[in-house]
C-alpha cells in the first residue's frame, strides 16, 4: 500500500518546527511504527536526517511510543498504542498526518520526542506507599476483596504515555493523577496516607503547569489503556475529603 | 585467575540466614558519606537504589530511558515464583531451590538458588504492603497459577501484566527515595564506560542523550542492573532499546562474561511475519496452563493450513497431535521452555508447522474454554446449558484469565483466538549468561556489582518461567543490601572519589573517540541493516541447535560482518546532539564482539544443557546429553578481540544429584 505521510520536523525546542511529506510502501500486516522504521531506512540511505520518535517494548505496556495520528493521540484504534497499531487500519493511498504530544508540560526534545519527566515528578511527589524494604508482614494478613482488588487493579494499570494530555484540549495530567491516587486508595495500604498523597499530586501536578478539568472526556476516550473517568471523579472526592478534614492548608 | 565463589562454609538452608548475621556492616553515619552508582532501574535497578536509599547511601540512579518506569521488566507478563506454599501442594523453600537447579540442568551455583528461593518469599510481601495488587480470590487471599517446570502453584500474578505491577511498585519506591533525595535520578543518560581506580570499580562515564555531552559520575561502587543481551538476536521478545552496551564496556575493563552461551529461546511467541518486522512478541507461558499445543498428524492436513485451505477448526481430534502431552506424560504442556522449543522446532521440521513460512505450531483453548464453560454454568445452578452457552461463559472465564494477552495476539495477528487457535513459534526472550558474580553479586573486578539479569547465576542453562522477576527483586531488595557492606565497609574511610582524577579523563577520551569513529565511517549501510544481518547468523547457528561446524563458520562470518560494519556504517548526525541512530549504532558495535563470544562459549561446551542444544550431543530420543564429568563448570570469558581467555568455576553439587533431567 502506498502511503502520503506528513511529519512534523523540528530540530529543537529554540527552532520553528513544519510538515515534511513522505511517500512511503507499507503492508497492511506492518505496525505503525515498523512503517515509520521503512520510512527512517529510506530517510538514512538518501543521507538525510531520520524522523526521531519514541519506541521501546512495542508491545504497548511501556508506555514509550507517543504520536499523534490524524489528530488523535496513538492513532485511530480504540485502547490501542502506536506500536500495537498496524496499517491495516489505514487504506492504500491514504495520508496520514503524525504529529507529537502538544502540552507546555512536556516540552519538545525533537521531532516527535517530548519530554514527560513531569510525570515522575507527579509520582515522586506522593504516589507510592511509604513502606521500606523489609518491613512488611505476611501477604496475606489482609485480605482484599476481590473486586476491590481488580477495580485497583484497572487503575493501576496506566503506562504513562501522556496520551490524556495530549487529548486534552486543556492539556490537564488528571487522568493520570487520578489513576494513581485511586489505585493506592483503594488498597488498605496505601490509604494510611491518602489524604497526604492526594493533596501533594495535585499541587505537584499543577506545578508542572497542566491544564485544568473541564470534564471534557476526551482523555479517557483516547487512553490506549481505557482508564475510566471515573478515577478523577474518585479523586476529586478524595481530594475534597483531605481538604476538609485535614489541619494543613492547601 | 582464581575465580572465588565466596559462598559461605556451612548447611545449605543455613548459609544465607547466618552469614547475613555475620558479615560487616557499615555503621550509620558512614552510609551517609559513601556514594554509589545504580545504572539501569527495571526490577532489579529500581529496587536496589530504592532499598540502598532507604539504608542511607547516596544513590544515582541512571537509566537511557526517559524514565525509570520504562524499563523492560514492565513487559513481562505471567507472573513471579514464591514458595509461599498458600496453596498447601507441597510447595517449600527446598522444592522452589530443587524445580530451579533441576530447570537450569544443573549449571548454576546452588547457594545462591537456596537463598533466591528463601527471599522469594519476602518478595510477594513486600510488594502487597507496596499496593501491587496481585490477582485474588473470592476469599481476599492471593491466588496463584502453575508454570512450566513444576508440579505446584506457585506462581503469583497481575492478569498479564505482572512485570508491570512490580516495576511500578520498585519504581514508586524509588521516587519515594528519589523525593527524599537519598536518590538522584539520571534519566536519559546511557552507561558507556567503567571507570576503575587502582583496580576498583570507581564511576562511570555517561552520554547525556538529549545534548550527547559526556559526564562523569564518580562513586565508591558500581551497580549495573542493566538486563540481558536477547537483542544480539535483532528479533527478539526484548524492547528494542534492551542492549548488552553497559555490562559489555565492563567486560571490555575486565569484568568476566559467563556463560554467554546460554540463551533461552521462549515457546509461546507470535511468528514472524515478514522481513520488515521490528520486534516478536511474547505470549506468556501461563497459557500453557489452559491451551494445549499441538500439529496435525498428516503433513497433508499441514500443508492444507499453509496454502490456506484449510484451518486448526478443520482437523478432527483424532488427526491432531499433541505432542508435548505425547512425549512427557508427566508434565505435558508445562514441560519447561527449552523442551517444549525444541520440540516445536522438531514438528516444524518435519513439516507439520502451521503458519505460510512452516514455523509455527497450534497453542488451542477450546478444550479450557468448555471444561471451563461447563465449570461456570454448575456454580451458577444452569443445567443442561447448551454448547453455545457453555462457549460463552468459558470464553469469559478465559478472557477474565488472559484478557489482554488474547487483545494483544488480536491486535497483532488479526484473528479471533477464542475462535481459532493460536499460532505460536519460539522466540529468544531472556538470557541466562551474564557478568560473571561471587555469592555477593560482586565481579571480578573489586566494587563491581551484578544484579538481575544482567548476571549469571540462578538459572544454570534454563530459566524457570515467573523466576526472572523473582531474580530481578530480590537481588535488588534482599541481597544487594547486605552483600554490598562486605565491599563498603572496607571503605569507610575512602573519601570521596573525584571525577576529575585522570581515570575519568582517560575514559571519557577513549569513548568520546570511539563515538567519533563511528561517526567518521561515514559509509553506506545503515545501523538496523547491519544488525539485522547479525542477527541472522545468531540465530542460524548460535540458536535453538549447534553444531561444532556451524558455530565454527559463524564465528568468521560475525568477524567479517564486523569489519565490513567499521569500514561502511553509516551514522547520520552528530555526536554532540539528540542522535538516536549513534546510540543504537554503539550498541550494534558491541553486539558484535558478544555475538562472536557467545559463538566462542557455544564451541567450547561439548555438550548439550538446558537451551544450548548441540546437535552432536543428544540422546536416541533427540533429547539433551549433558556431559557432567567435564562441563560442571561456569565458563567465565575474559574479553580478548583475538582470543577471549577462559576461567573456569568448577560448580558444586554438595546436596542435590545430578540427575539426567526427566518430564517424561
Amino acid at each position: 500500500m502506498k502511503i502520503t505521510l506528513k511529519v512534523w520536523r523540528q530540530k529543537n525546542i529554540q527552532s520553528k518546527g513544519q510538515f515534511e511529506t513522505y511517500q512511503v510502501e507499507a503492508n497492511e500486516h506492518m505496525s505503525f511504527l515498523e512503517m515509520m522504521d521503512v520510512l527512517n531506512e529510506s530517510l538514512i540511505a538518501e543521507k538525510k536526517d531520520p524522523v526521531s520518535f519514541e519506541h521501546d517494548c512495542r508491545e504497548g505496556i511501556c508506555g514509550t511510543c507517543n504520536m499523534v495520528i490524524n489528530g488523535q493521540p496513538h492513532g485511530p484504534m480504540k485502547g490501542t498504542t502506536v506500536c500495537q497499531l498496524h496499517m491495516r487500519s489505514f487504506k492504500d493511498g491514504d495520508t496520514i498526518v503524525v504529529e507529537p504530544w502538544r502540552a507546555k508540560a512536556f516540552p519538545l526534545v525533537k521531532d516527535l520526542v517530548v519530554d514527560r519527566s513531569a510525570f515522575d515528578r507527579i509520582i515522586q511527589a506522593g504516589g507510592y506507599v511509604s513502606v521500606n524494604t523489609g518491613q512488611a508482614q505476611d501477604a496475606n494478613a489482609i485480605p482484599i476483596e476481590k473486586d476491590t482488588a481488580s477495580d485497583a487493579f484497572d487503575a493501576a494499570t496506566c503506562i504513562g504515555c501522556g496520551a490524556c494530555v495530549a487529548a486534552c484540549p486543556n492539556a490537564s495530567a488528571m487522568l493520570f493523577t487520578s489513576a494513581k491516587v485511586s489505585h493506592l486508595a483503594q488498597l488498605p495500604q496505601g490509604k494510611v496516607e491518602s489524604k497526604k498523597r492526594v493533596q501533594a499530586m495535585v499541587n505537584q501536578m499543577d506545578d508542572e503547569g497542566f491544564g485544568m478539568c473541564s470534564n471534557v472526556g476526551a482523555c479517557e476516550a483516547e487512553c490506549p489503556k481505557e482508564i475510566s473517568i471515573e478515577n478523577i471523579a474518585l479523586m476529586n472526592r478524595e481530594y475534597f475529603g483531605s481538604v476538609v478534614g485535614s489541619e494543613t492548608s492547601v | 585467575m582464581e575465580l572465588k565463589s565466596n559462598v559461605p562454609e556451612g548447611a545449605l538452608a543455613e548459609k544465607w540466614t547466618k552469614y547475613r548475621s555475620t558479615m560487616n556492616l557499615v555503621a550509620p553515619n558512614n552510609k551517609r558519606r559513601i556514594d554509589i552508582i545504580v545504572v539501569g532501574t527495571g526490577l532489579a535497578g529500581a529496587s536496589a537504589a530504592a532499598t540502598l536509599g532507604e539504608l542511607g547511601y547516596n544513590v544515582k540512579a541512571f537509566t537511557f530511558h526517559d524514565s525509570p518506569r520504562r524499563a523492560h521488566s514492565i513487559a513481562a507478563q505471567g507472573g513471579i515464583n514464591a514458595a509461599k506454599n498458600y496453596q498447601n501442594d507441597g510447595d517449600s523453600v527446598y522444592r522452589l531451590f530443587y524445580d530451579t537447579i533441576k530447570g537450569g540442568d544443573y549449571r548454576s551455583r546452588e547457594a545462591n538458588v537456596h537463598r533466591l528461593a528463601e527471599a522469594s518469599r519476602n518478595i510477594i510481601d513486600q510488594c502487597v504492603a507496596q499496593g501491587v495488587p496481585f490477582a485474588r480470590e473470592y476469599g481476599g487471599l492471593l491466588a496463584n497459577r502453575s508454570f512450566g517446570g513444576v508440579q505446584v502453584s506457585r506462581t503469583f500474578y497481575a492478569r498479564g501484566q505482572t512485570g508491570q505491577q512490580l516495576l511500578l511498585g520498585a519504581y514508586q519506591a524509588l521516587s519515594r527515595q528519589i523525593s527524599l533525595g537519598n536518590v538522584e535520578m539520571y534519566n536519559r543518560h546511557e552507561m558507556l564506560d567503567l571507570v576503575k581506580i587502582d583496580g576498583k570499580a570507581r564511576g562511570i562515564i555517561a552520554r547525556n542523550l538529549l545534548n550527547g555531552k559526556l559526564e562523569r559520575f564518580a562513586a565508591h561502587c558500581v551497580v549495573l542492573a542493566t538486563g540481558g543481551y536477547g537483542n544480539v538476536f535483532y528479533l527478539s521478545t526484548n524492547a528494542m532499546g534492551s542492549n548488552v552496551t553497559a555490562a559489555w564496556r565492563a567486560v571490555r575493563r575486565g569484568a568476566l562474561m559467563a556463560n554467554p552461551c546460554f540463551t533461552q529461546i521462549h515457546p509461546t511467541c507470535i511468528p514472524v511475519s515478514g522481513d520488515y518486522q521490528s520486534k516478536l512478541t511474547l505470549m506468556s507461558e501461563s497459557l500453557r496452563n489452559d491451551g494445549r499445543v499441538w500439529v496435525p498428524k498428516k503433513k497433508e492436513d499441514a500443508e492444507a493450513i499453509r496454502n490456506g485451505q484449510k484451518t486448526g477448526l478443520d482437523i478432527a481430534e483424532d488427526d491432531r497431535d499433541y505432542y508435548l502431552e505425547r512425549r512427557y506424560p508427566a508434565f505435558g504442556n508445562l514441560v519447561p521452555r527449552d523442551v517444549a522449543s525444541r520440540a516445536a522446532k522438531i514438528e516444524c521440521d518435519k513439516g507439520h508447522g502451521v503458519s505460510p513460512t512452516g514455523l509455527a505450531v497450534f497453542l488451542d483453548f477450546a478444550a479450557a474454554i468448555e471444561r471451563y464453560g461447563k465449570s461456570r454454568a454448575h456454580s451458577l445452578g444452569l443445567h443442561n446449558p447448551n454448547a453455545a452457552k457453555i462457549r460463552e461463559l468459558g470464553e469469559k472465564v478465559v478472557e477474565e484469565k488472559y484478557g489482554n494477552l488474547f487483545q494483544m495476539y488480536e491486535k497483532i495477528t488479526g484473528e479471533n483466538p477464542y475462535k481459532m487457535p493460536m499460532k505460536i513459534y519460539p522466540a529468544v526472550h531472556y538470557t541466562m549468561g551474564g557478568l560473571w558474580v561471587d555469592y555477593n553479586l560482586e565481579t571480578n573486578v573489586p566494587g563491581l556489582f551484578a544484579l538481575g539479569e544482567a548476571n549469571f547465576s540462578d538459572h544454570g542453562a534454563n530459566r524457570l518461567g515467573a523466576s526472572a522477576l523473582m531474580q530481578g527483586l530480590a537481588d535488588g531488595y534482599f541481597v544487594i543490601p547486605y552483600t554490598i557492606g562486605q565491599f563498603l565497609s572496607k571503605e569507610i574511610r575512602t573519601p570521596s572519589i573525584s571525577p576529575d582524577h585522570e581515570a575519568f579523563a582517560t575514559a571519557e577520551e577513549h569513548t568520546r573517540e570511539q563515538l567519533q569513529k563511528l561517526i567518521n565511517v561515514k559509509g553506506n549501510q545503515s545501523v538496523e541493516s547491519f544488525h539485522r544481518r547479525l542477527g541472522k547468523i545468531i540465530w542460524d547457528y548460535c540458536g535453538m541447535s549447534r553444531s561444532a561446524e556451524g558455530l565454527t563458520k559463524a564465528r568468521q562470518m560475525v568477524r567479517e560482518l564486523r569489519e565490513e560494519f567499521w569500514k561502511d556504517v553509516f551514522v547520520p548526525g552528530d555526536m554532540d546532539e539528540f542522535n538516536p541512530e549513534l546510540e543504537k549504532a554503539a550498541r550494534v558495535a558491541d553486539f558484535m564482539e558478544l555475538g562472536e563470544l557467545m559463538i566462542i562459549d557455544a564451541l567450547d561446551r561439548n555438550e548439550s544443557c538446558g537451551g544450548h542444544f548441540r546437535e552432536e550431543y543428544q540422546t536416541p530420543e533427540g533429547e539433551a546429553l549433558r556431559n557432567d564429568k567435564d562441563y560442571t563448570y561456569v565458563a567465565a570469558w575474559e574479553w580478548d578481540d583475538n582470543d577471549p581467555v577462559l576461567h573456569k568455576e568448577e560448580l558444586q553439587f554438595d546436596n542435590v544429584e545430578l540427575k539426567t533431567r526427566s518430564y517424561k
